[in-house]
């Protein structure tokens, strides 16, 4: 390949990111400067969380319990050669509740909500019904796109929170009644461990934050997609990716700022 | 769908949503406990604080009482100065002795008060006098391995002594 060749392929890849960064941007200004309506009319943004919400809790609660469970395991392992086993509930709910509830909850997410949404809207889009919303003049972006945002926002956080509760059951469950830990300690010692604003706070915003981040990835996938099958497949396949790795770079960011020092 | 099986779906998530997020905050957080009550700032400096963190528990007797609120270094004495919020349901006599210790032989450090007994209490902005600086492991062994050396060396010594003596 002559090297004139390469820089200008690798100019068109680079103004390429950046123009579909821009739209995706604009697309999502756009989102919230028109969810009004979704707000006003709650029952859509209810079916919404039905949708990405309540029909992700099943995936949510059996992978809580089993990442609890093995945590309950390996935690136990570990502890043990110190002599400190009785610490096995501070590590069960502090590596819950800061960081793998609200990164593995919204890995789940979006690989089980995110992915739909992007078919969901993608396949709208290939069956031109977005275009003839729009020429029966419904905003597509404020009856379709923004209350499943919302949705989605709304659903994380709580996803979260069930997951990290159930992972600290399962974690219960094979600390103190399989392996015999004992009881009060195991809750005292994460009592006095964990602490709400520092710990469960900081959880919260950083499932919101994630939530926000896959839902409007998903959504702006769905929306710019190529409107072919071909296109679907390929825009599903990059929310899935894209979301995933915006959600572990997020996270790294987060945790630098909440969990400094200390 | 039905709207009212729907509702009752969401419903039932958002409640169970918040039922967990109640259940970390009462089950498995302290939420800082007496920390909002009211507290009095008392002042201790160490020579040397080993690994003492802001936050780090104040206990007397044991039981909790406070907590390290800020670590500074004085440039005049060249001391550590550590600030402790006590809560003020507890009080202490005006010559109550501050040390630095670790909770088992690897844990945390923490500050232990021992009370004295002064008539007079310790109020807002007091200093404590009496104080007992952190044990730093590494002196501890150092102290240890000098003083076997100069054993070992003076055995040594007295032994070439008594070969020297042998030998003519």
């Amino acid at each position: 390949m002559k090297p004139n060749n390469l820089f200008s392929r690798i100019g068109r890849l680079s103004l390429n990111s950046i123009t579909r960064l821009g739209t995706a941007t604009r697309f999502l200004l756009q989102v919230l400067m028109r969810s009004g309506t979704s707000w006003r009319r709650f029952q859509l943004i209810i079916r919404e969380i039905y949708s990405s919400g309540v029909l992700s809790l099943i995936i949510i609660v059996a992978s809580g319990l089993f990442v609890g469970m093995v945590l309950g395991l390996q935690g136990y392992q570990t502890l043990q050669t110190y002599g400190s086993a009785q610490s096995l509930g501070v590590l069960v709910a502090l590596s819950l509740v800061r960081e793998l509830g609200p990164v593995v909850a919204a890995l789940l997410f979006a690989s089980r909500a995110g992915s739909a949404i992007t078919a969901e809207v993608g396949l709208m889009k290939t069956t031109e019904q977005l275009q003839a919303m729009e020429m029966m003049a419904v905003d597509p972006i404020a009856r379709i796109v923004a209350p499943r945002f919302w949705g989605g926002v709304i659903s994380m956080p709580l996803l979260a929170a069930i997951f990290s509760m159930t992972g600290i059951y399962g974690g219960y469950l094979i600390g103190v009644r399989l392996l015999g830990v004992d009881d009060g300690t195991f809750w005292s010692q994460m009592q006095s461990a964990v602490s709400f604003r520092e710990d469960i706070l900081n959880g919260v915003i950083k499932s919101t934050v994630f939530g926000f981040a896959v839902t409007a990835i998903a959504l702006f996938e769905g929306y710019d997609a190529v409107p072919t099958a071909e296109g679907i497949s390929r825009a599903t396949t990059r929310t899935v990716v894209t979301s995933s790795l915006a959600i572990l770079a997020l996270d790294f960011i987060l945790t630098a700022f909440m969990f400094r020092g200390a | 769908m039905d709207r009212t099986l729907l509702d009752f779906w969401v419903g039932l998530f958002v409640t169970l949503g918040i039922a967990a997020l109640f259940a970390l905050a009462l089950k498995v957080s302290n939420s800082e406990g007496f920390s909002r009550g009211s507290t009095y700032t008392v002042v201790a400096s160490f020579n040397n604080i080993g690994a003492l963190k802001v936050r780090a528990p104040v206990k007397s007797a044991g039981v909790v009482v406070g907590r390290v609120s800020a670590i500074h270094f004085d440039n005049k004495t060249f001391e550590a100065l550590v600030s402790m919020q006590l809560d003020s349901r507890y009080t202490f006599p005006k010559d109550t002795s501050a040390s630095i210790l670790t909770s088992g032989l690897l844990g945390e450090q923490y500050l232990a008060l021992d009370p004295g007994g002064d008539s007079h209490n310790l109020v807002n902005g007091d200093t404590i006098k009496i104080t007992q600086s952190a044990v730093v492991l590494e002196n501890l062994i150092s102290q240890f391995l000098y003083n076997k050396a100069s054993d070992s060396g003076n055995q040594n010594n007295g032994g070439g002594a008594a070969k020297a003596g042998v030998k003519p």
